[in-house]
């Protein structure tokens, strides 16, 4: 079912580029006709190719077009598009890969060697039994020098650093079960243990291919959310011509032009023009600056009013953001620390099973067994005690967990981040953008006559300001439409202004002074003149979200780096303590703050000036709304306006978590039962294959239960 | 038990034919875009002939 274009000639194949596109607005089948077939009819578009569960296009192009030009022609055929970096796209998921292939070979193995397994349990004697025995080591000898290599990696690599973890167990389990059942299998014995050896290995590899299942997913869901936060800008040359410039070429002294609705790529001064700037990313102020010829500005700002030419000063690695990046590596580093359950499991599990299994041996041979006999029991017990279930009791419950959640609008990014969710104490929360909707939203529309809307909606259609924004979005849904005007002119930094039935209608900038930039005058004629404020407004379900928090045992305040009495004000609304006029430094000292006092913080932002404290936090969850920085620095991230995934995030992680510690029990219940067993040398490879699937089974049943943990 | 000299081989054949087969649908990017591939099949290719 391919849909491919031809290409010209191989000549001109050659100097084609590909370049990579988040299409968040695709559907359904209709849409993946609708871009491949109205782009490839492009001209210097070769081909392109739809990834529908990713929801990206490929395009194969003409170097002549740039990343704006692409984003407008898929405008054209009627998709937002968002350009993703290429280093973003390809590394994606080998190690997936890598373990599904180990995983099918195990599996392939195992269903082999069962077979051959099954004729000897029916009563294969003699010659019959010795050849079903070579042929089963001849499959599974391969079989778990190449499935079992990332096993035998991470253990000789923990050993090395004189540490253990469940990889070591599970290595010596195999290796010593392998050997001796071709001991065994040369001797003409009547034990092989073969199919354990290689079912255990499927097991595991199921469970650590579900692991990065999970990571590769929840990276995906994020990648397509990246908000392209100015990947580049159009350069001025000494001609006067503009061309586009990807930011890492960007360098000190190029003149760069900045539309409205731009964000700067490099910090810079101000050459000419006057506009107001949103800073909230940096700062979190959500009342927009203004700033003029030789004010600096900041990477990462967005343009609100007229276009402006600022020379660059600093770029890369020199901007003020790579600041706040160098403050986030170092606040990450405890993070890293982090020792995961099943590890912290591994620490007493296998020392304990490695005593048991040398006691055993230690136990027969004392009374006079033998050692080829001691040595069987010995690997019996190894065998049946190897964490078959431990392995998959983590996390087939995490990836479960994690789709309930993901149906909810939750991406986890690891099953580390769901476990240290599970461990919240305290919540920290950053104002603008995170509790608040990070917009402005019209808050008197009743000194609006119901007359004058129609009037009101068309001047405000005929901008891209973020105020007119908030007028349009509040009067579409209502079922009005814009009234016909004539002369619609917009002024950049001053507003709209139009004619209607011969009278003068402006939107437009309000003349007092003082004001904090979150008010338009709104008049027509001499008849009406009216203010309109604006407010940036509370998430839906804010304080119930809050108040949930609570119930959990969580406290939750604000740390904010906006005004004081902007802050006191949400503060007020919501009922919880903040502290206001935080820089990024602030935030992450009372983070680290409060991570001494032995709290696990939960840190929710959304702005770059979050990004130290997002690392620095126990575990952290940002806006889908929010910064790339943002959602790159935060464990999870949630979608849509309403904060009340937070609260469902935390109940879904502690449920997992809790049938995580039922499957351990599950685990430990069984070795109880079977290990006494195996000590007293009644376990035979029949045995040992049925308890270890058994037991594997009861463990993913119970995982399945959390199919609804997020409701 | 003559059988068995023939049914071994067959067997292992079998599945090392299944093996392959799945390994080269891996590489071939066939599970990259599952979804994608549910939707395709609705897509009507006539479409483009009578174009």
């Amino acid at each position: 079912m391919k849909h491919e274009t031809p290409v010209p000639a191989a000549g001109a194949a050659m100097q084609m580029k590909t370049s990579v596109f988040a299409v968040p607005g695709m559907r359904c089948a209709g849409c993946i006709s609708k871009l491949e077939k109205g782009l490839s009819g492009v001209e210097g578009i070769a081909a392109a190719r739809v990834n529908f569960g990713a929801k990206r296009v490929t395009l194969t192009h003409d170097p002549a077009f740039d990343e704006p030009a692409l984003k407008a022609v898929i405008g054209k055929v009627g998709f937002d598009a968002e350009p993703l970096p290429n280093d973003l796209v390809e590394t994606g998921d080998s190690e997936s890969r890598m373990l599904l292939r180990a995983m099918a070979v195990a599996g392939f193995a195992a269903m082999n060697i069962m077979l051959l397994s099954v004729s000897v349990w029916s009563g294969a004697e003699g010659a019959t039994r010795d050849m079903f025995h070579w042929l089963s080591a001849l499959i599974a000898i391969p079989t778990i020098a190449y499935s079992g290599r990332p096993f035998f990696r991470s253990a000789l690599g923990a050993l090395r650093r004189g540490r253990t973890n469940m990889d070591v167990p599970i290595s010596i389990g195999v290796l010593l079960a392998t050997g001796l059942s071709l001991f065994e299998t040369a001797i003409s014995g009547p034990h092989a243990y073969f199919d354990g050896a290689v079912m255990l290995l499927f097991f595991l590899l199921t469970g650590r291919w579900l692991d990065s299942v999970m990571r590769d997913r929840a990276r995906g869901g994020v990648t397509q959310l990246l908000r392209q936060t100015a990947r580049g800008a159009y350069v001025i040359g000494e001609d006067g011509r503009h061309r586009w410039c990807e930011a890492r070429s960007l360098a000190p002294g190029m003149r760069m032009h900045v539309a409205a609705g731009e964000r700067l790529a490099a910090d810079g001064i101000i050459e000419d023009g006057t506009s107001a700037f949103d800073l909230s990313l940096l700062t979190g102020e959500s009342a927009p600056q203004t700033r003029g010829a030789g004010d600096a500005v900041l990477a990462g700002t967005l343009n609100l009013g007229a276009p402006v030419v600022v020379r660059a000063s600093a770029v890369g690695a020199d901007t003020a953001i790579a600041d706040i990046a160098r403050l986030m590596e170092s606040a990450g580093q405890s993070r890293s620390r982090y020792v995961r359950v099943a590890d912290r499991a591994a620490r007493w599990y296998a020392p304990a099973v490695h005593t048991l299994a040398a006691l055993s041996f230690a136990g027969w041979m004392f009374a006079g067994a033998g050692w080829h006999h001691s040595l069987v029991i010995a690997v019996a017990v190894l065998i049946i005690t190897c964490p078959c279930a431990l392995g998959l009791a983590v996390p087939a419950a995490q990836i479960v967990a994690s789709g309930a959640l993901m149906r909810r609008g939750v991406l986890v990014k690891d099953g580390s981040a769901l476990e240290r969710l599970s461990e919240v104490t305290t919540a920290a929360f950053d104002k603008t953008g995170t509790l608040t909707l990070g917009r402005p939203v019209l808050v008197n529309p009743d000194v609006v006559r119901e007359a004058d809307a129609p009037v009101l909606l068309a001047l405000a259609s005929a901008s891209r300001h973020p105020l007119a924004d908030a007028v349009r979005r509040h009067f579409e849904g209502t079922g009005i439409v814009p009234a016909v005007l004539t002369d619609v002119t917009e002024t950049p930094g001053e507003g709209v202004t139009g004619r209607y039935r011969g009278h003068e209608a402006q939107l437009v900038r309000p003349s007092a002074s003082g004001d904090t930039g979150m008010a338009s005058r709104f008049a027509i004629g001499a008849g009406t003149d009216v203010l309109l404020r604006f407010e940036d407004t509370l998430r839906p379900d804010a304080r119930a979200t809050i108040h949930q928090l609570g119930a959990l045992g969580i406290d939750s305040s604000i740390l904010s780096g906006d005004r004081t009495e902007a802050v006191a004000d949400t503060a007020a609304a919501i009922g919880i303590g903040a502290v206001a006029a935080l820089t990024p430094a602030g935030k992450l000292g009372l983070i680290r703050a409060m991570t001494e006092e032995g709290d696990k913080v939960l840190m929710v932002g959304d702005g770059l000036n979050d990004g130290p404290a997002l690392a620095a936090g126990h575990v952290s969850m940002a806006p889908g709304s929010a910064s790339d920085v943002g959602q790159n620095a935060a464990d999870a991230v949630f979608l849509g306006d309403s904060l009340a995934p937070v609260a469902a995030a935390i109940r879904a992680a502690r449920r997992t978590m809790a049938v995580v510690r039922q499957n351990f029990a599950l685990a430990i219940g069984y070795n109880v039962i079977a290990v006494p067993l195996a000590v007293m040398g009644h376990v035979t490879p029949l045995i040992a294959a049925l308890a270890m699937s058994g037991s594997s089974v009861i463990v993913i049943a119970n995982a399945l239960r959390l199919r609804n943990a997020a409701e | 038990m003559n059988g068995l000299v023939v049914l071994i081989p067959v067997a292992l054949g079998l599945g090392l034919a299944g093996l392959a087969a799945f390994f080269w649908s891996v590489r071939s990017g066939q599970f990259e875009d599952l979804d994608g591939a549910a939707v395709r099949v609705l897509l009507d290719d006539d479409e483009e002939e009578a174009e």
